[in-house]
């Protein structure tokens, strides 16, 4: 709180202060915010309300810098919203973050989240991941709980959709960005693709200590010792590790990361994965990466080495085994049926011919 | 046989087609205009601006139209709007001690320079159900007050304490770039500007909560109110091309100022401290809690021990926007039946290895 303490905002005091935009490169050292030097402000990238004076503007849509390489340049289909929404310099400032944070893997990179039009913790952080590397020529699939129907997979597939005019699947193998919530597809991902998780506390050490300025520290530190007595601890009070989601892993011998909510039957996945893993927690103002094919190890310790939830059943429209199963209750009797989480590993598989007892367990 | 649900998008569909219904409520009640909401309901309106960190009455009043009411929703409708704006400068600090005031009360002082003005206030209304209202009828026209002869000079309390050193000194104006928590993700220990801006942004009721934890001895301060003024302050900006201020407009604002007690440190004679709150339009309770807050807030730099919620900046600008709460609460509606799954599994797993031990108990015991 010194008085010397001094902020990279183009804003600026005092009746006699000079310039308006103050080139000032950020005291803090990382993270992203607003670019000193960076082209003046765009105008409103969408619709507003109509002009209220005879001078005012109401803007079109902005340019399509997003892409790559190929990108073609058509207009975006709905007029009136920058592609994929977010203005270009937003975007920048998110690819920076992006790009740092695939740098120093697993890292929690701190960027300026923007308040975006749909709440926190419907996905903000991967919405905005997905606006930022988005280009024309992508094909999205937007999966919750690892199903394409899911309401907010829904909504979010139809807000890029409507934004950006990209074409979107429910096909893991013809997607090359995928936003998920809470599930890793069954589908083995390749090279080329990206998948972006949803992530709602990026600090896996938050529910140990709640103190930002604490956790900063004990990453820098490499200090997890915190971590393993807890893990330590559920071993002591069951017999084994009781963390089912969220399990924390450790990732290219470095930085230990929340996987996000998935569980951990997920975990394996993460490990030499060939597609690019980005993680946006938009509330808590966080990016962090896993680069393809880089290390990701799930804690454990070598009496008690890490194991994923096995079903006794297989999915019972599908038939399909070790895959992760969802619960589905049929009456009030208690009837329940094991079906696959992934809706398109189970409907492909249909589709092939391969079918389940269809059987309520 | 049961298959997985399709059809979210037609029911997506569905649901916000009721909602535009449902919205609108009985078509044979006309419907509310932005004006009306505008001019009658302008405390709620007010407040919507504030939170959302936007001046504007008539996209507040349409987000409160269009939120159904709803203070948290109009707030992120209006947040939703505002961050897509463009930044084109700073304005040229506000003067509130040249507000043309509507109300400005000191409760330090009995009588002051620019005198004691009531205003359009509830503070002394009996809250008893005026029936009247509800029949639709002229109200009798507001009085005219006297003219005084100093009510173009209402200088500030804080100033006048100020001038006898019994009250820390404002911070100088070093003319240093003021941070901006919407573009550049907060780093603690934030300085007070930023912590003010997120005050101010901050939930009426969540900062009310905090300022009252204050008074009830969780960071106690102190404090009284030096002032709180209602009025409308001009904003001048100052183009590159022009290099002078020119006047954009007006806006209402409210600003408290609380005095608060300070025994003193080896460094500094004991004297008053501040506590700074300001609003748009008239949102005196989130001025007199946000001034209480950022009273609280300062415990650090006045070196008194951290003891408190309300003195933890971490816990306050963490917990205070009222999106990220209700985000972040609400989400827990959004499907969580993967992660379910692994829990069910391993209480099932647990429940089981539980039940394993005690039979195995209950056979010993027997054997004994």
């Amino acid at each position: 709180m010194s008085a010397t303490h001094t902020f990279p905002s183009p804003r600026t005091r005092g009746e006699d202060r000079g310039d308006l935009v103050v080139d000032a490169v950020s005291p803090q050292g990382e993270g992203e915010g607003n670019c000193p030097g960076e082209t003046p402000p765009s105008p409103p990238p969408h619709l507003r309300l109509p002009p209220r004076f005879a001078d005012d503007e109401v803007v079109e849509t902005l340019s399509p810098q997003a892409g790559r390489g190929d990108a073609e340049r058509t207009a975006a289909p709905q007029s009136g919203y920058n592609f994929a929404y977010l203005d270009e310099g937003t975007k920048r400032m998110i690819r920076r973050a992006i790009l740092k944070g695939i740098a120093v893997p697993g890292y929690q990179v701190p960027f300026a989240s923007r308040e975006m039009p749909m709440p926190y913790g419907w996905g903000t952080g991967g919405v905005q991941v997905t606006a930022a590397i988005l280009g024309r020529s992508d094909v999205l699939k937007v999966i919750d709980q690892g199903a394409d129907d899911t309401t907010n997979a829904v909504s979010i597939r139809r807000f890029f959709a409507k934004t950006s005019g990209v074409a979107t699947t429910t096909r893991t193998t013809e997607a090359t960005v995928i936003q998920t919530r809470h599930r890793i597809p069954e589908t083995p991902l390749t090279e080329g693709q990206t998948l972006v998780y949803q992530v709602p506390i990026p600090e896996p050490l938050r529910y140990l200590e709640p103190r930002e300025t604490e956790t900063r520290q004990l990453h820098a530190l490499a200090e997890y010792g915190a971590m393993h007595v807890k893990l330590y601890e559920d071993i002591s009070r069951h017999g084994h590790i009781a963390t089912t989601y969220a399990y924390p892993v450790e990732v290219a011998g470095r930085y230990v990361m929340d996987p996000s909510p998935t569980p951990k039957f997920d975990n394996p996945k993460m490990d030499d994965c060939p597609a690019l893993q980005l993680f946006g927690a938009g509330r808590e103002r966080r990016i962090y990466a896993v680069p393809p094919y880089t290390r990701v190890r799930s804690l454990d310790f070598e009496d008690h080495p890490f194991r994923v939830q096995h079903f006794d059943h297989p999915c019972a429209l599908c038939g399909a085994e070790g895959v992760y199963l969802d619960e589905m209750l049929l009456d009030d009797a208690g009837r329940r049926m094991f079906v696959c989480s992934d809706t398109d590993h189970c409907e492909g598989r249909r589709a092939d011919g391969h079918l389940g007892t269809g059987d309520a367990i | 046989m049961y298959v997985a649900v399709k059809g979210g998008e037609a029911a997506i569909d569905n649901a916000h087609r009721l909602l535009a219904e449902v919205r609108r409520g009985d078509p044979a009640v006309p419907e509310l205009s932005v004006a009306q909401i505008r001019a009658q309901m302008a405390l709620l309106v007010d407040r919507v601006m504030t939170e959302g960190s936007l001046y504007d009455p008539d996209l507040a009043a349409l987000a409160l139209k269009q939120a159904r009411g709803d203070v948290v929703e109009a707030v992120f409708l209006v947040r939703a709007f505002r961050t897509t704006l463009p930044r084109f400068g700073a304005s040229v600090p506000v003067d509130t001690g040249a507000m043309a005031v509507e109300r400005r009360i000191s409760a330090t002082f009995k009588d002051l320079p620019g005198g004691q003005v009531l205003g359009p206030t509830f503070d002394y209304t009996h809250r008893l159900i005026d029936f009247t209202l509800a029949a639709e009828g002229d109200i009798e026209p507001a009085a005219e007050a006297e003219p005084r002869v100093d009510a173009a000079l209402c200088p500030r309390v804080t100033d006048m304490l100020a001038q006898d050193g019994l009250i820390e000194a404002s911070p100088p104006d070093e003319g240093a770039p003021v941070g901006d928590l919407t573009r550049e993700p907060v780093d603690y220990p934030a300085d007070r500007a930023l912590r003010l801006q997120a005050l101010a942004r901050g939930d009426e009721g969540f900062v009310l909560g905090l300022a009252y934890s204050t008074q009830r001895g969780y960071g106690r301060t102190h404090p009284f109110v030096g002032e709180i003024r209602v009025g409308e302050v001009a904003v001048e900006f100052v183009p590159e091309e022009l290099g002078f201020a020119v006047p954009l407009g007006r806006v209402q604002l409210t600003e408290c100022q609380m005095v608060n007690q300070f025994k003193g440190s080896g460094a500094a004679p004991p004297q008053f401290t501040r506590g700074y709150g300001l609003s748009f339009g008239q949102s005196e309770r989130k001025a007199m809690a946000m001034a209480l807050v950022d009273r609280a807030l300062r415990a650090e730099e006045l070196g008194e021990p951290v003891t408190s919620p309300a003195q933890d900046q971490e816990f306050v600008l963490a917990h205070c926007d009222s999106l990220q709460a209700t985000g972040f609460v609400e989400h827990l509606k959004l499907p969580h039946y993967v992660d379910f799954q692994a829990e069910l599994e391993l209480v099932r797993r647990l429940r089981t290895e539980f039940e394993r031990k005690s039979e195995t108990v209950e056979m010993q015991e027997a054997a004994e």
